[in-house]
């Protein structure tokens, strides 16, 4: 048992919820404090999500000024003339998270977190990014995942990104144990994460024959951007030769198949750059309940990248890493 | 995504949500914000406190409101310029006819529960209307897809009916807590609280010896100026005490059973305790009484001790006299009801207590007699954001690409998300494959009535039946029937069936209808003396109306009530309480299983490339990664674990 019983109005609102991951695990999410980065349409949908589950607090960082552009896959902005003069996205959305659920402290964080003390990220208990404005998609993400590794406490990292009918997410749990009831026993298991920067360096030839081709894609186009200094999702068909170029020379560097990028799938991710509101509430739904799980520390959580897309329908787990973390 | 021609087929259409619930939340939002302008929804339910934890749309302040028009409300915040008309109102309303679903493009369903599942179905197929399913329960969810002639329909696969249980291990050999729950519930609560008139099997012996049932209604009943203590343990000794005694009697019953053991309330509790319980609740309103609050049992998640039980069994029911007294005879079990439930929870563990079977706290208790379903944000995010999906390819006549999906707890193969063809329609199913039925029972002995009730409501879902043997109509339902017809068809019930004016035997065809559902399905008759009381309790057994297999708990649908009451018991037990089990319809279902054909197969055109426009790259189009075995594969090991109850 963890100390403080929950209170009548916790017990009668999380009934429901309740009787899923039990009263334990309602108890450490009322005690947990997450971060997020990037208030994009899934991320949206992954606050809602998690300040429904009843988290200690959520704080947000997105200095981005609300523009119609932030409308389509943001439900949490409502578009009224003088609700947004100024304000900033994590504003707006603040405002409207506190409705859901008054139990949980929302609040908002300003400047660029990367360039924030570890100490800062202590507070948390999770960290959440979806890259925006920054320019530097890849640095900015290790650079996060590395003040949260050199803490003492464990700080769960996630980063996600949806494009079109696509979405990837990637969980970074370090060396996470928890422990599971298998038939009538509770068995101990214990995984070892990558960090982001070991995951996404993982030589291509070394991994398992059939991983999904969309880990492939993104990785040539996340690059793309970061070398033509593009904000995540600023492409159009107009790169297609230049990401194919890339393609080739990433390919022929890891003795991977071009075959195994097919160049429909590239042109998708470059044209189709909006979130789909569907996309985003499918990963913003696999993400919360993975950091649920990974703070209640109940279920067994994915490693380490998940994947959708609609074309196909599946949504897949591949585990991504170097001999020393594979499972 | 959401390409131009997608954005305006999407622009254009016009959808109907049914349910306004945990799903529906999830899905309006995600529909008005993938486009959709024209979108009606139907929910008869007002928003409860138990709700709030995933139906994000409502706020404390919207308790008691129409779920329907809240969600419509909040929706117009971050999209004014769409149409949503919402319909505070039951689906199987008359005005829900087949003409109002012709005016949709599509309907997406949000419902938990079978009935309206399968009434909704039927309109669909009536109006030729495509239909999109889904329902979740915790983790799992799921969402498929229906077009008539195209795939199956929501009733080719067939549902478990609602778990019944035997009357004789409700009323005499409980072996789980849910029987007990069962019997507090339909049994004690229900003849101590609710409508005196109705039938109440309470106190029936298994082997049907002289049972003083002129006794046991005086015992129920308060007596003139009893103490409201004395009555309250003389119904603990009746039930706890006097009645296992009783059952005790019967040896044979015990020959393989552990024999309970009586319980009676002074053993349990001394007399002078009594009197220190209760704190007189000064002042307090009729709903807020409860026992755990006047005998100071704070936690619902504790598991109370027989004496905790027996106080609170004792001060419950002192509470309802005492406070509720113009509820008594009313009531119907409340799962919100908190005395209710402390009444039944009680009960239900003194009497697990003295049939050894392990006590539960109030918490478990309230799950299992309110048949709640345990559900959270997550799972309905990802299942509307399918829904939608699907809804899409349904509006652009993507035909090649439906896809029934899987929401699973524990990755199948990588997959946690798992798309799978749809299946053609079922040819024995009697929805929408028109296959008729056969029923066997005994003409002489059976009334209409039962046939009514038993068969044509409870097993073929019709609201409003119209059933005729050839020209002749035996009975129906209806608004505008003359005078001299209804008092004919009042009749008609009462009489065994092979006395009706046109009477049914062995041979006879029955055509039932349903005008509303524009559904209609035939019945051969066939004579048949005797039924086996314990096995066949209903004296009819229908078949080629293909059920569940009893042993697997295959194509349970996921978000179904499922109901723990007894109200007409019969045997179809699917917990694999192995004393009852049944086989008689698993060989129909194993007949029909092995023909089922997905749609790819039945297509002579093949699929087109799912990776978009063909690339000059490639050597073969990218194809869906999934064949036939290992889709069967898939369901038949993973449906068992979809659905094990989690263990808190």
């Amino acid at each position: 048992m963890d100390g403080e019983e929950l209170t009548e109005q916790e017990t009668a609102l999380y009934d429901r919820q309740i009787r899923v991951w039990g009263a334990d695990a309602q108890r450490r999410l009322s005690k947990s404090h997450i971060l997020v980065c990037g208030l994009k349409g899934t991320v949206a949908e992954f606050c809602k999500n998690i300040v429904l589950a009843g988290v200690g607090s959520v704080t947000l960082v997105d200095d981005r000024v609300v523009t119609d552009e932030s409308l389509p896959a943001n439900f949490l902005i409502l578009p009224h003339e003088n609700h947004y003069n100024g304000k900033t996205l994590a504003e707006v959305c603040c405002d409207s998270l506190k409705e859901f659920n008054p139990m949980v402290h929302v609040a908002v964080e300003t400047g660029d977190i990367s360039t924030f003390g570890v100490e800062f990220f202590e507070k948390f208990d999770a960290v959440i990014i979806s890259c925006c404005s920054l320019g530097k998609k890849v640095l900015f993400q290790k650079l996060i995942n590395q003040k949260c590794r050199k803490l003492s406490k464990r700080v769960a990292f996630y980063t996600v990104e949806c494009r079109g009918s696509c979405g990837e997410m990637f969980v970074d749990l370090q060396d996470y144990k928890y422990s599971k009831k298998k038939l009538e026993e509770t068995i101990e298991c214990q995984i070892e994460y990558p960090s982001f920067e070991e995951a996404i360096s993982v030589p291509w030839r070394a991994l398992p024959r059939r991983v999904s081709k969309l880990y492939f894609a993104m990785r040539v186009i996340e690059q793309f951007e970061d070398v033509e200094g593009r904000n995540p999702g600023e492409t159009s068909i107009a790169d297609r030769l230049g990401v194919l170029k890339l393609r080739k020379e990433l390919c022929e560097t890891n003795s991977l198949d071009e075959s195994q990028i097919p160049d429909a799938l590239l042109e998708r991710l470059l044209t189709d750059t909006r979130e789909f509101p569907p996309v985003c509430a499918i990963i913003g739904g696999i993400l919360g309940q993975e950091v649920i799980k990974a703070i209640s520390g109940k279920g067994d959580p994915l490693k380490n990248f998940f994947f959708f897309d609609a074309m196909d329908g599946k949504g897949l787990i591949e585990d991504i890493s170097g001999p020393s973390t594979r499972s | 995504m959401a390409s131009q021609e997608q954005l305006s087929a999407i622009k254009r259409a016009k959808v109907l949500m049914v349910g306004a619930g945990g799903i529906g939340c999830e899905l309006l939002k995600t529909l008005a914000l993938s486009g959709f302008q024209d979108i009606h929804i139907i929910d008869m339910d007002t928003i409860e406190v138990s709700n709030l934890n995933r139906q994000f749309l409502f706020r404390q302040s919207h308790v008691g409101q129409s779920k329907a028009k809240v969600a419509r409300d909040a929706v117009l915040r971050f999209r004014p310029n769409i149409s949503i008309t919402p319909y505070h109102a039951n689906v199987k309303e008359s005005r829900f006819y087949v003409d109002f679903f012709k005016e949709f493009d599509v309907v997406l369903n949000g419902l938990d529960n079978l009935d309206a599942r399968r009434h909704v179905n039927r309109l669909c197929l009536a109006a030729g209307i495509p239909l999109v399913e889904s329902g979740t329960t915790g983790f799992l969810g799921q969402v498929t897809v229906h077009l008539k002639g195209k795939t199956e329909c929501y009733e080719c696969q067939p549902k478990p009916a609602p778990k019944t249980y035997p009357v004789c291990t409700i009323t005499s050999t409980p072996s789980k807590f849910v029987h007990c729950i069962v019997w507090a519930k339909d049994l004690l609560f229900a003849k101590l609280f609710g409508d005196k008139n109705q039938e109440n099997d309470l106190n029936v012996h298994s082997s049907d010896t002289a049972n003083s049932s002129e006794h046991s209604e005086d015992v129920f009943e308060c007596r003139k100026d009893e103490d409201i203590e004395r009555y309250g343990r003389r119904i603990y000794d009746h039930v706890f005490g006097h009645n296992i005694e009783v059952a005790l009697s019967n040896e044979e019953t015990w020959k393989n059973r552990n024999k309970p053991r009586p319980i009676y309330s002074k053993d349990v509790l001394p007399e002078e305790q009594t009197k220190e319980n209760g704190n007189e609740e000064k002042g307090c309103a009729a709903d807020d009484v409860s026992a755990m609050v006047s005998l100071r049992l704070k936690n619902p998640q504790d598991i109370w001790s027989l004496v905790e039980n027996s106080r609170v069994f004792l001060e419950a029911l002192r509470l309802f006299f005492l406070k509720r007294e113009k509820d008594i005879g009313n009531l119907t079990f409340d799962k919100d009801d908190q005395l209710a439930v402390e009444f039944v929870t009680a009960a239900a563990n003194i009497r697990a207590s003295s049939f050894g079977i392990p006590l539960h706290s109030l918490f478990e208790a309230k799950g299992i007699a309110g048949n709640i379903v345990h559900a959270v944000a997550t799972t309905n995010a990802i299942i509307a954001g399918l829904i939608v999906i699907e809804a899409i390819k349904v509006l652009q006549k993507d035909n090649n690409n439906y896809r029934m999906t899987y929401c699973l707890e524990h990755p199948s193969r990588k997959l946690l998300l798992m798309p799978v063809e749809p299946y053609e329609p079922n040819r024995s199913c009697y929805v929408c494959s028109e296959t008729p039925l056969s029923l066997e029972v005994n003409t002489q002995r059976c009334k209409l009535r039962d046939f009514v009730e038993k068969i044509i409501k409870a097993k073929l879902g019709m609201n409003f039946p119209l059933i005729m043997q050839g020209a002749s109509i035996l009975y129906e339902v209806g608004e505008d029937l003359e005078e001299d017809m209804v008092v004919i068809y009042a009749a008609n019930l009462e009489k065994a069936l092979s006395e009706l004016p046109s009477p049914v035997t062995s041979g006879s065809v029955l055509t039932v209808e349903d005008l509303q559902q524009e559904f209609s399905c035939s019945i051969n008759i066939k004579h048949r003396e005797e039924f086996d009381e314990e096995k066949e309790p209903d004296g009819m057994l229908l078949s080629g109306w293909v059920e569940a297999p009893v042993d697997k708990d295959n194509n349970k649908p996921i978000g179904n009530d499922e109901s723990t009451s007894n109200a007409l018991p019969s045997m179809e037990t699917l917990d694999g309480d192995k004393d009852d089990e049944i086989q008689e319809t698993s060989e129909v279902v194993e007949a029909f299983a092995g023909k089922k054909r997905k749609l790819s197969e039945v297509s002579e055109v093949t699929a087109p490339d799912p990776s978009g426009p063909s690339s000059i790259n490639q050597n073969k189009p990218e194809k869906l990664d999934i064949d036939d075995e290992d889709d069967e594969l898939i369901i038949s090991d993973d449906w068992e674990s979809f659905t094990k109850k989690k263990k808190l």
